[in-house]
């Protein structure tokens, strides 16, 4: 009953927290109590949905291959028709589980972080939108309605790195992140537009049929194309190498967006839309083998930054693009099921470690350098214990939810490719090193004299504190449920455990955290060796590789440089034309009058010869002054 | 319907005209509420008649006809479709929008109102007109009370007033004598003597059964559009419109950029496209490269543009290059899109001057370079500026998406490569959009700035006006689209028929 | 037997009198003069031609009284001007009459 009404009703799931943007924005501005608890009532009523919606998923044998689906034509033209619709399959069913749980988590939490900031009603209201875009974005049915959402999703990404907007490193973000996103926009956009021209539809079923069918008969060349530019879009949404730049810089925004946005929801808008639209991908061999390159490398380069960045949140920004780097991975070597399992359990270790760390910054006032940090294990104790779990999970620890998740990738890989293989395994190294790093600096070790922190109040902990039991058991309980039976493409999914790739990667993922602990451990001298011996590889991973520099000289010399030519052409040589043209005018007109002397004598002398002048002519062109013998 | 409701939005404002011209110039406020009613009652009536427009019969309804000329076979009639029903709607968002971003106006505000409501009433004729000597009429009658409103009321930035009102004259009556030259000898050539008619129904009809030879259509085409691009501002005739958007007030830069802009593309679509279709796809090729001309080099220019007059103006001088690639297109999906996308841009654009009107008019400063951290003090205008600028993007939600993806996917087909180029766009506007929104509304407050008013309650109706017209039909877009599609559908044969038409370079 | 083109003769030769008159003169009250001997030489060609041509012999008459009535208009006007300037100028030389220049 509640599961069938929910899923017939999935389009309330979207729907509820607009309303409550609506409501908020148009009349709760000054009402802070009723703003945020109308803005969780709401995201309670969609997750609730979610959950049925799910449920009905799992009892009405819902599956990818027979989505549920409901849709209405939103405009249409002959050649062109966009529908807006719902889509739920099981895919989309855990997106929308994970999506509503985090962010109801995240808004219950922000009622403690956020009190008392002057733009409280804001950030609820604009939290709202940013649920009811993320939403409407997972249950699309087609490429047209994702990128709507899509779009929005970017929309309120921005209006919330810029929320602090009297700041200018955020307002800067902002901007940043959403030029950024619009490269990517403009390649997925590029690719839609193909897909629209080559099959008259956008619509992911229909896609789903007639993409093989096409390959079959004109081969995957221009399909690989249409498909890798797609695949910028996910590239800049999930801040995959090169596209990565503005997701460190987005966390200038509230730390619990960075939670909601920068690490568990929005920024796998990207992997989603390629698992979205698999079918797709699934029968164009060369745009995985991109997916999963670039995925490992940026898996790689980002963890490679990570490792000798000093904010918390940094750290923590760059761990996201590289998880994102191992589901994008995933991805490419054709395992759904593990990037969305992968998905579903980072959101969890993600957005728990992003909460501690504001409840960190909360308790130390902003003071962001994990440097400045130790000990704080004494004073916070929970949060330091979620944290932990949280580490561990991320690291790949059995049985934390990570390990499950990450070890499903890892024995993808291996059976694709073994470079890709290693590599990941690398990258799962470095994880573990940075992840222990940042808690040993931050937890472990001497107090700070110089802060004081306390305990965060119990409306930020509780929230956490679910994270944490999912953090724990969001991995295994899924997988002894038969996750990749239903979350899957093609095959189901075989749902054992490949002892030989876990032991590794858990062997990895502890030395790791020993080669952590034996340079961090006992204080900062060590480090500080290794700063100095490791030199210029330090400067490069400490700098971010330069990439933020490299744009921007290639903004400032090429895109300022065109504008520039643009505007002296404008005025030079358009304008120039145009403004002669008419002082020329003038000019000519300035010395013509002169003929104009005022003698009336000469004038009539003008007239007397022109008249003469007439008269020949007139005479030569008829031949004659005499007409008929006759004067 | 036996109402004249077609007149009636015509005469609304031109009756406001006439009860001003009684009212003592000193009756500031009176003056204000009569051309505000006048333009209540045309933006009613103008709805009405949007929301009676039959799209499921299509054709051209609410149809007037009165003998004006008959020798030269000229009449008043009067009538709407599918493509001029949404513009004389967005005639009347935009006009009345205009007077209210006027509200601040306090010099001969007398003679501002009546040329300002003469400005919109040419506008309208414009759009209603079945006939294409009144269309020429109301069309070169609106560059008078242009010129005067920029001259007196103007501003004083790079260049002088002056120097911008005459430059737009210059230009656009130098076009209109190229454009009347073809349209003349569309009507010459159309009948022969004694049988002359205006009728645009008539006249399309001539035009597309092929009686005038392929040869002369070009040259006609080609004169006509001398006219009608150089007032879409295509490049590179483009040159006048920054400077007139620049030079000014608010209100006539709204409606330059709103409606004259708009007008330049209806006629290219309306005269050009329907009455010598073939001269219309011999040009197409041309007019769609320097229509993607218009969108990257006007996009370029706007990152160097401090004031935010001038970053709109070639903003909107882009923008344009979007409605004239559409309408090249010659194609259902493109018309459709280029239609859209002139009200779209329309609401958008007024929008975007409405605010910076605000803006200039408290703190007597447009240049980005000054101004910062206004949301702070006006954080109502803020809101106008972001809607604004997030429509100017393309930002899926508001109208301008679902115009820019119709063309985009018209485009496609028909110019790929213009296409590709033109949608890199997206990514310039962007970069200047975000960069103004960010140095105007964000950072710092700024002290010098407290003084600044937010928006008061008659300034409130633009932005929540034009914000309900480009969200509204933004997220039903259905609404619009169907009405405008019931005027482009029927072209169907036409444009299959001249599909094969002879192009310049064989296309590109 | 004196015909038409004499009296052509005669009144082309008053006209180019007074067309060397208007062309010459200095005088503005000489060069009124040398228009009024073209108005005649004009008012000769009308009759002469009404008289040898025309069917109905009035109506070239009719012009030449239209003509001197318009005439003496003109030269009412003319002086007072004349006199006008003088009085204002002092002079009445029509070279130094240029106020219409450029």
């Amino acid at each position: 009953m509640w599961a069938e009404f929910s899923l017939t009703h999935a389009w309330l799931i979207p729907l509820l927290p607009a309303l409550a943007f609506v409501l908020i924005s148009f009349f709760l501005l000054s009402s802070p109590w009723l703003a945020s608890r109308l803005a969780i009532a709401a995201m309670g009523s969609s997750f609730i949905l979610a959950l049925g919606a799910a449920a009905a998923v799992l009892t009405q044998g819902i599956t990818v291959e027979a989505p549920f689906v409901m849709k209405t034509v939103w405009f249409s033209m002959p050649g062109l028709s966009v529908d807006m619709g719902v889509l739920v399959d099981p895919i989309a069913a855990t997106l929308l589980f994970v999506v509503t749980l985090i962010t109801l988590l995240v808004l219950i939490y922000s009622t403690g972080y956020m009190a008392g900031d002057p733009g409280y009603c804001r950030f609820f209201a604009f939290i709202s939108l940013f649920a009811a875009s993320m939403l409407g974005l997972v249950i699309a049915t087609n490429f047209l309605q994702m990128f709507v959402f899509w779009e929005l999703v970017g929309l309120c990404s921005y209006l919330l790195i810029g929320f602090y907007f009297f700041k200018v490193s955020a307002r800067e973000a902002g901007k940043k992140a959403f030029m950024t996103t619009r490269i990517g926009d403009f390649g997925l956009l590029l690719g839609i537009l193909l897909l629209q021209i080559t099959f008259r539809t956008l619509d992911f079923a229909e896609l789903a049929v007639k993409v093989p069918a096409y390959v079959a008969e004109n081969g995957a060349a221009s399909l690989t194309f249409i498909a890798i530019l797609i695949f910028i879009g996910p590239v800049a949404k999930s801040g995959q190498f090169p596209l990565h730049v503005w997701l460190p810089d987005a966390m200038e925004g509230p730390t619990p967006v960075s939670a909601l946005i920068h690490a568990a929801t929005m920024v796998v808008a990207g992997v989603y839309l390629i698992a979205r639209s698999f079918a797709i991908f699934s029968v164009l061999p060369g745009a995985l083998t991109v997916i999963a390159w670039l995925g490992v490398f940026t898996a790689l380069f980002a963890a490679f930054i990570a490792l000798t960045q000093r904010e918390i949140k940094r750290i923590l920004a760059f761990s996201t693009i590289s998880q994102l780097g191992f589901m994008m991975l995933a991805l490419g070597v054709g395992s759904l099921t593990s990037s969305m399992f992968h998905l579903m359990t980072h959101a969890f270790f993600k957005a728990l470690l992003f909460l501690g760390a504001g409840s960190v910054l909360h308790a130390l006032h902003d003071q962001a350098d994990i440097f400045q940090m130790g000990g704080l294990r004494k004073s916070m104790p929970a949060t330091c214990l979620m944290m932990g779990t949280a580490v561990l999970a991320i690291a790949g620890i059995p049985p934390f939810a990570g390990f499950f998740s990450k070890d499903e990738i890892l024995v993808a890989a291996a059976h694709v490719s073994t470079p890709i293989y290693l590599l990941a395994s690398l990258a799962a190294f470095m994880t573990a090193f940075y992840m222990a790093r940042l808690f040993i600096l931050t937890f472990l070790g001497k107090p700070n004299p110089h802060n004081h922190p306390h305990e965060s109040g119990l409306a930020m902990l509780v929230p956490m504190g679910v994270l944490a039991v999912l953090s724990v058991v969001g991995g295994i309980i899924p997988f002894a449920m038969g996750f990749g039976e239903w979350v899957r493409f093609g095959p189901a999914h075989h749902a054992g455990i490949d002892w030989a790739v876990a032991g590794a990667s858990t062997v990895i993922s502890l030395l790791g955290f020993a080669l952590a602990w034996y340079i961090y451990g006992g204080g900062h001298t060590r480090s500080n060796d290794l700063t100095i011996k490791t030199g210029a590889l330090y400067t490069w991973s400490f700098n971010k590789c330069y990439v933020d520099e490299i744009y921007q000289w290639f903004n400032r010399t090429f895109v300022g440089g065109l504008a520039r030519l643009s505007f002296w052409i404008d005025i030079h040589a358009l304008g120039a034309v145009v403004d002669n043209a008419w002082r020329g005018t003038g000019a000519a007109g300035s010395e013509m009058r002169r003929l104009q002397t005022g003698q009336m004598q000469q004038y009539a002398a003008v007239m007397l010869s022109a008249t003469v002048v007439l008269v020949i002519l007139l005479a030569a062109l008829t031949g004659s002054l005499v007409k008929g013998g006759q004067i | 319907m036996s109402l004249p409701i077609l007149s009636m939005i015509l005469f609304a404002p031109i009756v406001g005209v006439a009860v001003i011209t009684c009212l003592p110039q000193t009756a500031g406020r009176m003056i204000k509420m009569v051309a505000g009613g006048a333009m209540w009652v045309c933006f009613f009536l103008a709805s009405l008649m949007f929301v009676n427009y039959d799209w499921r019969v299509g054709g051209v309804q609410f149809i007037e006809q009165l003998a004006w000329l008959p020798d030269a076979g000229a009449s008043y009639s009067l009538g709407v479709d599918g493509i001029s029903a949404p513009l004389t709607l967005l005639m009347s968002v935009v006009g009345l929008s205009g007077i209210y971003s006027s509200w601040r106006i306090d010099k001969r505000i007398k003679e501002y109102f009546i040329l300002f409501l003469l400005l919109v009433a040419g506008v309208a004729g414009a759009f209603v007109a079945r006939d294409l000597l009144l269309f020429l009429l109301f069309y070169e009658v609106v560059v008078i009370p242009m010129y005067i409103l920029i001259v007196v009321w103007g501003s004083t930035k790079r260049v002088t007033k002056e120097y911008a009102g005459m430059k737009l004259v210059v230009y656009l009556l130098i076009g209109s004598g190229f454009m009347l030259a073809g349209v003349f000898m569309l009507y010459v050539l159309a009948n022969p003597a004694g049988q002359r008619t205006f009728d645009m129904t008539v006249l399309s009809q001539i035009g597309q059964s092929g009686v005038i030879p392929a040869q002369q259509q070009i040259i006609s085409f080609f004169l006509m559009m001398l006219g009608f691009a150089t007032l879409a501002s295509m490049w590179p005739f483009h040159y006048w419109s920054p400077d007139g958007h620049a030079g000014a007030p608010t209100a006539v830069s709204m409606v330059h950029a709103g409606l004259l802009k708009k007008l330049g593309a209806y006629g290219l679509l309306r005269v050009g496209l329907l009455m010598v279709p073939v001269g219309f796809k011999f040009w197409a090729p041309m007019m769609a490269a320097f229509g993607m001309m218009s969108v990257i080099y006007a996009a370029f220019i706007c990152l160097t543009q401090s004031d935010m007059k001038y970053m709109v103006g070639f903003s909107s001088v882009s923008h344009m290059g979007y409605i004239v690639i559409g309408i090249a297109t010659a194609d259902v999906i493109g018309l459709n899109g280029a239609v859209a996308n002139m009200f779209a841009h329309g609401i958008m654009t007024a929008l975007f001057f409405s605010m910076i009107g605000h803006v200039y008019n408290t703190a007597h400063t447009r240049d980005i370079k000054d101004l910062g951290g206004l949301a702070h003090q006006m954080p109502k205008a803020a809101v106008g500026f972001m809607i604004a600028g997030m429509a100017s993007l393309g930002l899926p939600g508001l109208l301008s998406f679902v115009a820019e993806f119709t063309i985009f996917t018209g485009t496609f087909a028909t110019y790929p490569v213009v296409a590709v180029l033109a949608i890199s766009g997206i990514i310039l506007t962007a970069l200047y959009v975000l960069r103004a929104l960010a140095d105007v509304l964000f950072g710092p407050r700024l002290t010098k700035w407290d003084a600044l008013p937010d928006l008061k309650a008659p300034e409130m109706v633009p932005l929540v006006l034009l914000a309900a017209f480009l969200i509204g039909f933004g997220m039903f877009p259905s609404l619009l689209m169907n009405v405008i599609n019931s005027g482009i559908e029927p072209l169907t044969p036409l444009l299959v028929k001249i599909k094969t038409a002879a192009t310049l370079c064989g296309g590109l | 037997m004196i015909g038409l083109s004499h009296y052509l003769l005669v009144s082309a030769a008053l006209f180019g009198l007074g067309l060397f008159g208007l062309l010459t003169k200095r005088n503005l009250i000489a060069v009124l003069m040398s228009i009024e001997l073209m108005l005649n030489s004009v008012n000769i060609n009308l009759v002469a031609f009404s008289r040898y041509t025309a069917a109905d012999a009035s109506a070239g008459q009719v012009f030449s009284l239209f003509i001197i009535a318009v005439a003496a208009a003109e030269v009412a006007v003319g002086l007072a001007l004349a006199y006008a300037i003088y009085r204002g100028r002092g002079t009445v030389s029509v070279d130094e009459i240029d106020w219409l220049k450029w």
